[in-house]
C-alpha cells in the first residue's frame, strides 16, 4: 500500500488532507532506482492555486516522459500543517513518492507572482536546505527558479543557485545532461552552476557583482566567473505544434481553482498595452494550429473525465482560427455535458453569439477591461478599445438578454490626472445609461455594473519601467476620488465599486522592480512570521514594514523615484529579444499620448522579428 | 434504466472525503466511457446518486451510488472499464441492473450498515491493529442486553437525551474489531463512533484514549420491499439484505 510522509493522527486533524496525499490520476510514479536525477517541481503556494497552474503541468509532462528523470509536485503547506511541520521537525516532502525534497538532484521553484517570495523561503526552509544557495553543500538539492518574475530575478539572487529565464521546454534536457555528466565525473556543485551558466537562458546569480553609485542606482553589472555570458538570453520554443503539452493531466480530487481542460491556443500577444509585462515577456505571438488543439481536446478530455475546457492566451479573440476552434468544441462536445469556458474574448458579434450558445445568459456576466477611463489615459497605456467599442458591444449584448457587466481599470497610471480617475465613473454610468435605453417591458430587470480597481504596478520590460509610483495614501486617496465620484452618477444604484488593496501594491512593486538588495527584506519578513502575502486573512503589512525598517532598505527609493531614461536596471543584463530601444520608443509615445499599431496591422520593429517566427513573419513565407 | 455500483474504499482514499468521491466517479464515467444520463439545462449533470457518504477516515467495502443510463452497458465490461481509470484505492465490486421505481434507489431505502471497528496501536497509523481483549465479548453481550443506552445528542442549538438501543441491531467482540449492525439511512442513523464510545466507557475504557479505525462492511436495506427473485444474499437476523442483492447482473 501506498506510504504516506504524514501519519493519520495529522491527516485527520488538518484541513483538506487531500493536498498532502498524492495518488491522483495521471500523476506518474516511477521506480527510483531506475532514473538517474530526482526532480521536484514547486508551485511555492497553496495546493489548490498551484495544481491550476498550466506551466508546471507542461513541464511535469515533459520531464516524466524522460526515461532517466522522475519529476514530482511540491506545494507549499497551508499554514496548518506548516505549524504541524515545524514542531515536529517533519521534513518537506514531494507528493509522488512522499519523500523528503532535501533528498531530491533539483528544486525546481516557479515564479509567478511576487507575493509568494517569502513562501519560497518556508520551502526552502520546510525541506531543510539552506535558504542561501551560498550556504548549500553538495548534498543539497540545485535550486532554480523559473515562470515571469524570473525576469527580474534579483530580489531571489541570493536564495537561487540558478535561474532559467524563458520558456521551459527548451533548454531542460540540456541542463540535465549537464548534470549526468558532472555527476558522473565526480564534479562539485561549483563544477556544474559553472557549465550550467554556458546553457542558453540559464543565469547564476553567484557569478555576477553588482555594483551601485551613491544615489543608490546600479552602476554595473557584471560576471566575476569566466563561465558566466554577459548577456543571458530568453528561451522560446518557435514551433507550438511541434512540443510538450501535457496530455495526460493530473487530476485532482479535490476542486482546484482551474478544474477543466486548458488548451493554450497560442503565447504572447499582439497587442502591445505599455503596462502589460507579458505582452513584452512572451513576444513574439506564436499560434498553436487548431488542427493540433482539436486532437488535445479529445485526449484531454477522454484522460481526464473534465467536465469543462477552457482556452488560454493572453487576447483569445486574436487567434486566427479562434471560430473554426470554438465551432469545433461546441458541436462536439456541447452535447456531451462539457462546459465550454471562453475567457479574454472581446464582446463582438461573434463572441455574443458564442456565450449565447454556451452560457446561461441570465445569469453570465460580459467583462471589459477598459484599463483607464479616458480616452486620452488609454492613448498613454496603448489599449486600443474606444468607448464607441465598449458602448455598442454592451448595447449588443443588454439586447441580446445580459443584464451584468463587469469593468477592470487601473488606477496610478502614468500622467493620470483627477479627470481620468473620473471618467472611470462616468464610463460605467454611459453603460447604465445605454441599457437604460432599452424600452421597459424589453430589457431584464435593472442592470448591475460592477467596476474594479486595482493599482498600476509598472514591471521590468515594459515600456513603463521608468514610471513612479506612489505611496499607499496617495493610493487609498485616488480610490476614494473615484468612489465619490460614483455617487454623482446619475445611475449610481446600478453602479457597483471594488477596489484592490493598496499595502500589496507597493510591496508587489518594491521587488517587480528590486535589485539584489531587496532580498534581506524578504528573508527579514520571513523571519518575522510572514508566509502567505498573497492571501489577506494571512497577510501581514505590519511585519513588512518593520522588515523595511529592520533591514534599512528604503521603499520609496524603488517606488516613488521615476528612472532616468540612462539607468541601469538590476534586469537589464537579460535579452527578452524586444529591446531597450523600443521600450524607451514606446515610453516617449506614452508620454505624447501616440498609440502604436498592433503587430497585425504593423511592425513596430521591437526586435522580436530576431527569433525568425511567429507574428513578425506571418504571410511572409 | 438504472444501475446501482459497489465499491470499495481503502488505502490512502480515506483521507477524501464524501463530495469529493462524487466528484472522482464524475470522472471515471466520463473517462470509462459509461452512457449515463444527464439532467438537461445549460449546465447538464450526471444523474448519479450516493447511498449513504462515508466519513473522512473511514474505508469500506460496500458502498453505493445509483446511476441513470442511456442505453444498457454489460456488468462485467462496466466494472472492468470503470476499474482501469478510478484511483488506486478504490474498486468497482459490482455493477448491477436495478428496478425503475423510485422505491429501489439506494437514498430512500438504506435501513443499516455493518461495520467493523478495529483497535489501534497508535492513533498515527490505521494500519497497525491491535486484538480485542477477549473480555469484551461478554462484554458486548452485556451492552446488547441493556434496555436502553441513552446518551446526550448535541444539535447546533441544544443537547437532548436519545435512547440509541433501538438502534443497535447486534454489536459482537471479534478478534480483528468489534462488528456492529447499526440503523442508516434518512430516519434513523447511528454513526459508528458514537456506539464505538458508548461500548468503550461501558468496558470501562477512555474513548479518548483508546485510538480505532472504523471500516464499513456493507449497506442493506429492509426485506419487505424486496421481490422474493433477487432474495439471496446472506440475510440479516432483522430482515435486512444488502442494497447489492436488490440487482441484477447483465451481460
Ligand atoms: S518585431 Fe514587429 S511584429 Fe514582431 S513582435 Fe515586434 S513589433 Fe510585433
Amino acid at each position: 500500500m501506498r506510504k504516506l510522509a504524514l501519519n493519520d493522527e495529522i491527516l485527520l486533524k488538518i484541513e483538506k488532507p487531500a493536498r498532502y496525499i498524492g495518488n491522483e490520476v495521471n500523476s506518474v510514479m516511477k521506480d527510483p532506482e531506475k532514473v538517474d536525477i530526482r526532480f521536484a517541481m514547486c508551485f511555492p503556494d497553496v495546493y489548490e492555486i498551484g495544481m491550476s497552474h498550466l506551466g508546471i503541468q507542461i513541464l511535469y509532462d515533459m520531464f516524466n516522459q524522460w526515461e532517466d528523470v522522475w519529476c514530482e509536485r511540491v506545494y507549499s503547506p497551508w499554514v496548518d500543517l506548516d505549524k504541524v511541520m515545524r514542531e515536529r521537525s517533519i521534513p518537506l516532502f514531494a507528493l509522488e513518492s512522499q519523500e523528503p525534497v532535501k533528498d531530491f538532484d533539483f528544486l525546481g521553484i516557479t515564479l509567478q507572482y511576487e507575493m509568494c517570495y517569502t513562501n519560497i523561503l518556508q520551502v526552502l526552509d520546510l525541506a531543510g536546505i539552506p535558504l542561501k544557495a551560498a550556504d548549500r553543500s553538495d548534498a543539497d538539492p540545485i535550486v532554480i527558479g523559473g515562470g515571469p518574475c524570473a525576469y527580474n530575478p534579483e530580489p531571489l539572487a541570493d536564495f537561487f543557485d540558478l535561474f532559467y529565464i524563458g520558456e521551459g521546454e527548451t533548454s531542460y534536457r540540456r541542463l540535465l545532461d549537464l548534470f549526468k555528466e558532472n555527476k558522473k565525473n565526480k564534479g562539485t556543485r561549483q563544477d556544474f552552476l559553472e557549465s550550467a551558466a554556458q546553457v542558453g537562458g540559464i543565469y547564476v546569480p553567484s557569478f555576477y557583482d553588482a555594483a551601485y553609485h551613491a544615489d543608490g542606482t546600479l552602476a554595473a553589472f557584471t560576471p566575476n566567473n569566466e563561465h558566466a555570458p554577459s548577456t543571458v538570453n530568453k528561451q522560446v520554443v518557435m514551433d507550438l505544434d511541434d512540443t510538450y503539452y501535457p496530455k495526460k493531466p493530473v487530476v485532482p480530487f479535490i476542486k482546484v481553482t482551474q478544474d477543466r481542460v486548458v488548451l493554450e491556443i497560442q503565447r504572447g500577444c499582439i497587442r502591445g498595452c505599455r503596462f502589460c509585462q507579458a505582452g513584452m515577456l512572451y513576444r513574439p505571438t506564436r499560434e498553436r494550429s487548431a488542427e493540433r488543439l482539436k486532437e488535445y481536446a479529445r485526449e484531454m478530455l477522454r484522460s481526464t473525465g473534465h467536465e469543462e475546457i477552457s482556452l488560454s492566451s493572453l487576447s483569445s479573440s486574436d487567434y486566427s482560427c479562434l471560430r473554426e476552434l470554438v465551432n469545433f468544441l461546441i458541436g462536439e462536445f456541447k452535447g456531451k455535458g462539457i462546459n465550454i469556458s471562453l475567457p479574454s474574448l472581446r464582446i463582438d458579434a461573434f463572441s455574443l453569439d458564442v456565450m449565447e450558445r454556451v452560457q446561461d445568459v441570465r445569469k453570465s456576466s460580459l467583462t471589459f477591461a477598459p484599463e483607464a477611463g479616458s480616452q486620452r489615459m488609454r492613448n498613454v497605456i496603448n489599449k486600443g478599445l474606444t468607448e464607441e467599442e465598449i458602448l455598442n458591444g454592451a448595447g449588443q449584448a443588454f439586447e441580446g438578454g445580459w443584464n451584468k457587466v463587469k469593468l477592470y481599470f487601473m488606477l496610478g497610471l502614468p500622467t493620470e490626472t483627477e479627470e481620468d480617475m473620473k471618467a472611470i465613473p462616468e464610463l460605467a454610468d454611459r453603460i447604465a445609461r445605454r441599457y437604460y435605453e432599452i424600452p421597459k417591458e424589453k430589457r431584464n430587470g435593472k442592470c448591475q455594473i460592477t467596476t474594479s480597481t486595482s493599482f498600476f504596478i509598472p514591471k521590468p520590460f515594459t515600456p513603463f519601467q521608468w514610471a513612479r509610483m506612489y505611496s499607499n495614501d496617495e493610493y487609498i486617496a485616488r480610490a476614494a476620488t473615484v468612489k465619490h465620484a460614483f455617487h454623482d452618477q446619475l445611475n449610481r444604484k446600478s453602479l457597483k465599486y471594488n477596489w484592490h488593496d493598496a499595502e500589496i501594491t507597493v510591496l508587489e512593486g518594491v521587488f517587480a522592480r528590486g535589485d539584489r538588495r531587496t532580498g534581506k527584506v524578504i528573508e527579514e519578513a520571513y523571519r518575522l512570521g510572514c508566509i502567505y502575502d498573497a492571501w489577506t486573512e494571512v497577510f501581514d503589512y505590519e511585519k513588512w514594514l518593520k522588515a523595511f525598517e529592520n533591514t534599512g532598505v528604503d521603499m520609496a527609493f524603488y517606488n516613488e523615484r521615476e528612472r532616468g531614461m540612462d539607468e541601469l536596471f538590476p534586469w537589464d543584463f537579460i535579452d527578452i529579444g524586444v529591446t531597450k530601444e523600443f521600450l524607451k520608443r514606446e515610453w516617449q509615445r506614452a508620454m505624447e499620448g501616440k498609440v502604436t499599431p498592433n503587430c497585425r496591422e504593423q511592425c513596430s520593429g521591437c526586435g522580436a522579428a530576431g527569433f525568425g517566427g511567429g507574428v513578425c513573419f506571418e504571410g511572409k513565407n | 434504466m438504472k444501475a446501482r455500483i459497489k465499491f470499495r474504499k481503502y488505502g490512502v482514499m480515506r483521507f477524501i472525503g464524501h463530495l469529493d468521491v462524487m466528484r472522482h466517479f464524475q470522472k471515471v464515467m466520463r473517462r470509462a466511457q459509461i452512457p449515463i444520463a444527464f439532467t438537461g439545462g445549460y449546465s447538464p449533470h450526471m444523474i448519479m446518486s450516493f447511498a449513504q457518504p462515508l466519513g473522512v477516515g473511514i474505508t469500506s467495502d460496500g458502498e453505493y451510488l445509483d446511476i441513470e443510463l442511456t442505453e444498457p452497458i454489460g456488468s462485467k465490461q462496466a466494472a472492468e472499464q470503470m476499474n482501469e481509470v478510478i484511483a488506486e484505492g478504490m474498486e468497482v465490486v459490482s455493477f448491477v441492473y436495478i428496478p425503475e421505481e423510485k422505491k429501489y434507489s439506494g437514498m430512500t431505502i438504506t435501513a443499516a450498515a455493518e461495520y467493523r471497528v478495529s483497535l489501534l496501536k497508535s492513533s498515527r497509523s490505521a494500519g497497525k491493529i491491535k486484538a480485542v481483549p477477549a473480555s469484551w465479548k461478554e462484554a458486548a453481550e452485556r451492552f446488547l442486553g441493556q434496555e436502553s443506552i441513552v446518551v446526550m445528542k448535541k444539535t447546533k442549538r441544544s443537547e437532548k437525551k436519545v435512547d440509541i438501543r433501538p438502534f443497535i441491531y447486534e454489536i459482537e467482540a471479534e478478534d480483528a474489531g468489534i462488528r456492529m449492525f447499526l440503523a442508516a439511512g434518512s430516519e434513523n442513523n447511528l454513526k459508528p463512533d458514537l456506539v464505538m464510545d458508548e461500548f468503550l466507557k461501558f468496558a470501562g475504557e477512555d474513548p479518548d484514549k483508546v485510538p480505532v479505525h472504523i471500516h464499513r462492511l456493507d449497506i442493506f436495506a429492509k426485506n419487505d420491499k424486496i421481490p422474493a427473485e433477487t432474495e439471496k444474499t446472506k440475510e440479516k437476523g432483522t430482515g435486512l439484505v444488502t442494497l447489492e442483492s436488490l440487482g441484477t447482473i447483465r451481460g
